[in-house]
């Protein structure tokens, strides 16, 4: 990636380039009236499996629902957090296929057939804290916690990509990220430690 | 140092962990058997009046469960906010809700209504009200005054010469109508050898809170049990039960964690005692999950202020007088009072020998206002900065020595009557900033690289940080477990878990032993604070301590009872009460609650002190007799301003050619005390740094005055900063002195910490440009560009809300 194309810049041109948009019930509505109820219609198989944290859900989707509904609506998972429902505040960041993405912006049925990872999939399967949610607490990173899942996310997605990564490169992957507590130097911090440097 | 087992020391918020996982709880997050979702129809238009609502398209759609208007809910008296209406005052105003099976289904269903709305005359720029002819943004008036002889409407107009004078720069001559005073002002400035004068301009913004607020409500057996979004706790409950028409002790609150609150959740919002209203009438759970732009309307913004100011120094650098006009944008709702904390900051901080404030509260048709981080002691912050600078290069003073001269200190006295300050260390926190920062030797860096150029800047925060009377709970049972009910709201400051350890501090308990009860009315809370203000840690520290000392008692009692001897034979080691000189005369804390239970009365909760709030007397005896209770109501003496003070340097790298600049350093310097949760005050430090940033150069309202629209309804648009924004590295440290008035010399920091960082960017910025003053916030990229270029700015003087 461009090293000078932040997160947050391609993400921004992204959803100018119409790839995706919601609306505040996570569902276009003008797509939605007369939901397309099928395949035999012509539309997409609306039931569908999801590789959520490693496992296989089935799930009742519609052609137009978002990942973040989706998410939290039909599959009970909370912790995937809604700001904006327009591809601004990146709360609702979840990996797909270990790249991070705003769920709110992404089509569920576009992650058919790719691993989807949640804030709720990164303890092990004993509970131990991922490096990541560890660091953040080391450091007090959450103050209100809202945007948590949404940093924590887009960091392991860093990580995953670049294990050492500079403050400088962390900044940038996470860029993308409001938080309007304005934790960013302790989320820093958490990266950092994370990655095994120093804050 | 001190000796504390817990006070200054970090320890791992119970929390935290679930924020990191997921798992922990907002509004949005619950869920409850048969809920439907509902949705707002907001105003389209900034005023108007609602003439019909057609909902007869709605008539046999599927999924559809009722319709909530304003016909449903309590009428308000002007100008507070009702939780819907049918004078609608701006735009986003609610009007009517749908409910239904799903969230989608009530969006499909608002847009099939139909509302015919008359449109009335409206106003974006007080200004543009206050000018003769201009526009009222109420019926009742363009004008509302809050005061304790008497609050109401007015229609205040302004000649176009005494507005095109004061848009000039010139003293306002203008009607005002708050005023106070102390010293000789004439005398000051008589005495004065430089004079600084300067209009400015601190355009609102809004609070933009992370979590788009949220409320479920059911009602159960008469009682209505709310899951809302909450900055504080207990403190809701007076104002949730008269939104709802109930008695206090029918009304529950569940806020087991809140996504941002900022001063916009202090207490209970109309909006939150909607689904309460709707629930009752349909006989459903409802939850109403407002959207991003929603809580851009509903979710309050910051005050605006369009002043004048005029100091006067003597040769010392010393303020000898202080005039202050701000003409205040209130919003809709008359909501601030921005305007008077920013003339009593001035006192405060830089301890004018005489001062005038004078003030005018004027309507707009943008979004309500409320309490915001520092709300008119940042905003008048970010104003003092520049004109500190000014004087002092006028004085041949250096600016950090200028501010040290005026620094209030334990000496001090402030406001209009001009009471003593708990105790204030603003000098110390400032040599330790300059040390930090390195002041004396950036002051003699080169300025200039090319088209960059470098600017040093102070800052000076301030707001009032405590409070008294609140009370304090806890509850140590046979396990021996020490439970500590804590009233305060979980909002993001950690201070719900830290100031419960000075309970744990006195007990001299291990925090392995403690659990905190807290996020809902039904845990048996004590009346607490607004958990706002900054008040937490003095106010809640002190409660907390009072009801430890009562626990401490209670148990001496109880051994002196059953072991012999009386109770000040007796002392405790954090497991036991023991005796002094038979230190095996012993009982374990959960023995001493066992016969606590036994025993009954105040021991066990059965009885209780009477100056206890009735929410505190309600949970102490839900409690009696589950173990050893600690109860008080928080006495403990208290005279004078209890200040929360901070200070920050920083050094900027400002490019001329595009008006960007880089954070190159900040330094941040909490002056709170003694220091009660090193991590917390870090945190708080660093994110009210962050907050300063953007007031000083990204965030503001832009309303189109030609209809009222706002342009920047989103987190991108409202400038909100991002990890770009903020410096790679911010530095923090605290003066941790202790405060006398405190039992720990504890004070709070949260808004201060904002207050100094605005202040030190907006005095960088004007060091980088040779000591020009803009006089506004934000100051943008296209202003600094403007000035560089000689061109003029492209607002008028003074205009806001629409630059």
């Amino acid at each position: 990636m461009n090293p000078n194309l932040s997160r947050r810049r391609f993400i921004k041109a992204v959803i100018a380039s119409g790839a995706a948009a919601a609306t505040h019930a996570g569902m276009p509505s003008a797509l939605a009236a007369g939901a397309a109820d099928d395949a035999t219609k012509g539309g997409v198989e609306r039931l569908m499996s999801l590789n959520i944290n490693g496992k296989i859900r089935r799930v009742d989707v519609l052609p137009q629902e978002t990942l973040a509904y989706t998410l939290r609506y039909k599959l009970g998972l909370t912790g995937t957090k809604i700001g904006c429902n327009r591809g601004e505040c990146g709360a609702c960041t979840v990996l797909v296929d270990d790249i991070p993405n705003y769920s709110c912006s992404t089509l569920t049925h576009s992650v058919r057939s790719r691993g989807v990872l949640t804030v709720e999939g990164l303890q092990a399967p004993d509970g131990t804290l991922h490096p990541v949610q560890q660091a953040f607490i080391d450091e007090l990173a959450p103050q209100c916690g809202f945007c948590t899942p949404g940093q924590a996310m887009a960091a392991v997605g860093l990580l995953k990509d670049n294990p050492n990564p500079t403050r400088e490169q962390a900044r940038q992957a996470l860029s993308g990220n409001l938080c309007r507590c304005g934790a960013y130097d302790n989320y820093l911090n958490g990266v950092m430690r994370a990655a095994g440097g120093k804050a | 140092m001190s000796n504390y087992k817990h006070i200054g020391k970090d320890f791992v918020p119970p929390d935290i962990t679930g924020k990191v996982t997921g798992k922990a709880r907002y509004a949005e997050d619950f869920r409850a058997d048969g809920m439907v979702f509902a949705r707002l129809y907001t105003s389209p238009m900034a005023h108007g009046r609602v003439t019909n609502i057609d909902t007869s398209a709605l008539d046999g759609m599927e999924g559809i469960v009722g319709i909530l208007t304003a016909d449903d809910v309590p009428a308000v008296e002007a100008p507070n906010a009702a939780i819907l209406t049918n004078t609608p005052v701006y735009i986003g105003d609610p009007i009517l809700a749908v409910a239904a099976e799903d969230e989608k289904t009530a969006e499909d269903a608002l847009a099939r209504i139909r509302v015919h709305i008359e449109p009335m005359p409206f106003t974006v720029d007080p200004l543009d009200s206050l000018i003769e002819g201009g526009p009222n943004a109420r019926e009742e008036g363009n004008v509302f005054s809050r005061s304790s002889e008497g609050s109401g409407f007015r229609t205040v107009k302004w000649t176009p010469q005494q507005i095109a004078d004061f848009r000039a720069g010139k003293e306002p001559t203008g009607e005002w109508v708050n005023e106070w005073r102390y010293g000789d002002l004439e005398k000051g400035f008589a005495d004065a050898a430089v004079v600084v004068e300067e209009p400015f301009v601190t355009t609102g913004y809004a609070h933009m809170s992370m979590e788009p607020r949220t409320a479920m409500a059911y009602w159960d057996n008469g009682r209505c049990y709310v899951y809302g979004s909450a900055q504080s706790q207990s403190f809701w409950i007076p104002g949730l039960a008269r939104l709802l028409g109930v008695e206090q002790k029918d009304v529950v609150l569940i806020s087991e964690h809140t996504g941002g609150g900022f001063g916009s959740k202090i207490g209970a919002y109309p909006i939150a005692a909607l689904p309460g209203w709707f629930s009752k009438k349909i006989g459903r759970p409802v939850q109403l999950r407002i959207t991003r732009e929603q809580e851009y309307y509903i979710g309050s913004a910051r005050v605006g202020f369009q002043g004048w100011i005029k100091m006067g120094f003597a040769a010392s650098g010393k303020i000898t007088a202080a005039d202050i006009f701000i003409v205040e944008d209130i919003g809709p709702n008359a909501t601030g009072g921005d305007a008077s904390s920013a003339g009593g900051a001035v006192s405060l901080v830089y301890d004018p020998e005489s001062l005038r404030f004078r003030g005018l509260p004027v309507l707009t048709n943008t979004t309500p206002r409320g309490a915001q981080r520092g709300p008119g002691q940042n905003q008048i912050a970010a104003v003092m900065a520049p004109l500190m600078d000014k004087a002092a290069r006028q004085l041949d003073i250096d600016r950090l020595e200028i501010r040290k001269i005026n620094a209030v200190n334990n000496d001090s006295t402030v406001y209009e009557n001009q009471e003593p300050v708990t105790s204030a260390y603003m000098k110390e926190a400032l040599d330790k900033g300059a040390e930090m920062f390195d002041w004396a030797t950036k002051r003699n860096k080169p300025k200039t690289n090319g088209s960059k150029v470098i600017g040093i800047g102070i800052g000076q925060g301030y707001h009032s940080a405590g409070t008294k009377g609140f009370d304090g709970l806890l509850r140590i049972t046979p396990d021996g477990k020490i439970h500590l009910h804590s009233g305060v709201g979980n909002l993001g400051t950690y201070s719900y878990a830290s100031t419960t350890r000075a309970a744990a501090e006195v007990l001299k308990c291990d925090w392995e032993d403690c659990v905190i009860e807290r996020g809902s009315t039904d845990a048996n809370l004590p009346w607490s604070s607004y958990q706002a203000g900054s008040v937490s840690i003095f106010a809640h520290t002190r409660t907390n301590y009072v009801a430890a000392l009562d626990a401490v008692q209670k148990m001496k009692q109880i051994a002196a009872e059953s072991l012999g001897g009386n109770a000040s034979d007796y002392d405790i080691d954090g497991k036991n009460v023991f005796n002094v000189k038979n230190p095996r005369q012993s009982i374990s804390y959960g023995g001493a609650a066992a016969r606590a239970i036994q025993l009954g009365g105040s021991y066990s909760g059965a009885v209780y002190p009477d100056d206890i709030h009735e929410i505190t007397k309600r949970s102490v005896e839900r409690l009696a007799g589950s173990g050893l209770i600690g109860v008080a109501k928080d006495n403990l003496e208290q005279n004078g301003v209890i200040p929360g003070l901070a200070c920050a340097f920083v050094e900027i790298e400002l490019d001329l050619e595009t008006g960007k600049y880089d954070i190159l350093d900040y330094v941040g310097i909490a002056e709170c005390g003694t220091v009660v949760h090193p991590q917390g005050v870090e945190a708080q430090m660093k994110g009210g740094a962050v907050w300063g940033m953007g007031m000083a150069s990204l965030e503001r309202h832009v309303y189109d005055p030609h209809n009222g629209l706002p342009a920047n309804v989103g987190y991108y648009q409202c400038g909100i900063p991002t990890y770009l924004d903020t410096p790679l590295h911010i530095r923090t440290a605290a003066v941790d002195l202790p405060d006398p008035q405190n039992p720990f010399g504890a004070r709070g920091i949260g808004e201060p910490a904002m207050g100094c960082s605005v202040a030190a960017v907006t005095s960088a910025i004007s060091d980088a440009l040779d000591g020009h003053v803009f006089g506004r916030t934000p100051i943008s990229r296209d202003m600094i560009i403007n000035h560089v270029a000689e061109r003029e700015q492209s607002f008028k003087p003074l205009q806001t809300n629409n630059f």
